[in-house]
């Protein structure tokens, strides 16, 4: 099947993702890379949770003072949102809608801009206002080691699904850019995955003790 | 991982079949959605109101939390289609070998 091929609505396949060797290998190797973050992200956790609230003195600030519910409840529907508004960009990939899906890709986007700008705004306000920095203390180490490495992640994802939208815009949906979309948006969920246990373990946890 | 290519002669009638199968799909996705937020709310509540001890809410939290990545998982990364035994393979050892790092981290490690 040549991957450049245009297709109708009729001829075009059911998996369009797995309807190519490439697209079937890049499904699995992509997955292997997710298995590699997951250890990735749970050594995080485990150093964030052995050093959490280690801090030199009795002025730091510790896990209680610092966060607070109202903010880490807007970040968390602001990513959980943007994890559907992927699975909608999916939706019409797979019925080769190519303006909905980027349209809805476009909305994913703008959704982890704001996460990620709020996410800003927190680190900022910790430093100013709590003196808690990546060298204040053990504990600020492994928080915005943990946190940050996840926001790099939104930063990486947003710049991928943008870099995509740019370079087909103009090349519509093919099955050779149908697997790149469908692993960008895989990426994306797995983005969310780790916020979730971020926003349980670190957050939640942290302001209950 | 199957290749659900058109079987019919007349790719129109299959095409509807599809896109209905997609639209329910779609449906199934906005449920599970829909119940992610739902237990994300319960989390947030259970630490917002004041009066649950410790030792209640940290294991309900954490439930939920896996819960929640279960959705995930299963629906919105499509998990729960058939062919991805490998997939789970290369997800799960990843799994295992972090569940075990985070444990020795909370046990056998002090500061």
């Amino acid at each position: 099947m040549q991957t450049d091929e245009r297709f109708t609505d009729a001829t075009w396949p059911a998996s369009p993702e797995k309807a190519t060797l490439e697209g079937k290998n890049k499904y699995l190797g992509f997955w292997l890379f997710l298995g590699g973050e997951t250890v990735l992200f749970a050594s995080l956790f485990a150093t964030y949770l052995a050093l959490k609230d280690k801090v030199p003195n009795g002025d730091a600030a510790l896990a209680k003072d610092l966060f607070e519910l109202p903010l880490t409840f807007v970040a968390t529907m602001l990513l959980l949102t943007s994890s559907l508004t992927s699975v909608y960009a999916m939706y019409h990939m797979k019925n080769n809608h190519f303006k909905q899906m980027q349209a809805w890709l476009v909305i994913t986007v703008a959704l982890g801009f704001g996460f990620l700008g709020l996410e800003i705004y927190e680190f900022n306000h910790y430093v100013h206002e709590f003196h808690h920095t990546f060298t204040s203390s053990a504990f600020g180490s492994a928080f915005y080691t943990l946190v940050g490495f996840h926001g790099g992640h939104v930063a990486f994802g947003l710049v991928w699904i943008i870099s995509l939208m740019v370079r087909n815009a103009g090349r519509g949906l093919n099955l050779y850019n149908a697997p790149k979309f469908f692993v960008a948006s895989l990426y994306w969920h797995f983005i969310d995955v780790v916020w979730v246990f971020i926003f349980t373990v670190v957050y939640l946890m942290g302001m209950v003790g | 991982m199957a290749n659900e290519q058109s079987n019919s002669a007349n790719p129109n009638v299959d095409l509807k079949y599809r896109r209905k199968k997609n639209a329910e799909e779609m449906k199934h996705q906005v449920i599970s959605f829909t119940l992610m937020i739902f237990f994300t709310l319960l989390a947030f509540a259970a630490v917002g109101i004041e009066g649950f001890s410790h030792w209640f809410i940290k294991p309900v939290i954490l439930l939920l939390a896996v819960v929640q990545v279960i959705f995930q998982l299963y629906y919105f990364m499509h998990m729960k289609h058939k062919g991805h035994g490998t997939i789970a393979l290369f997800l799960f050892s990843g799994l295992a070998v972090g569940l075990i790092t985070v444990l020795v981290f909370l046990t056998i490690v002090w500061i």
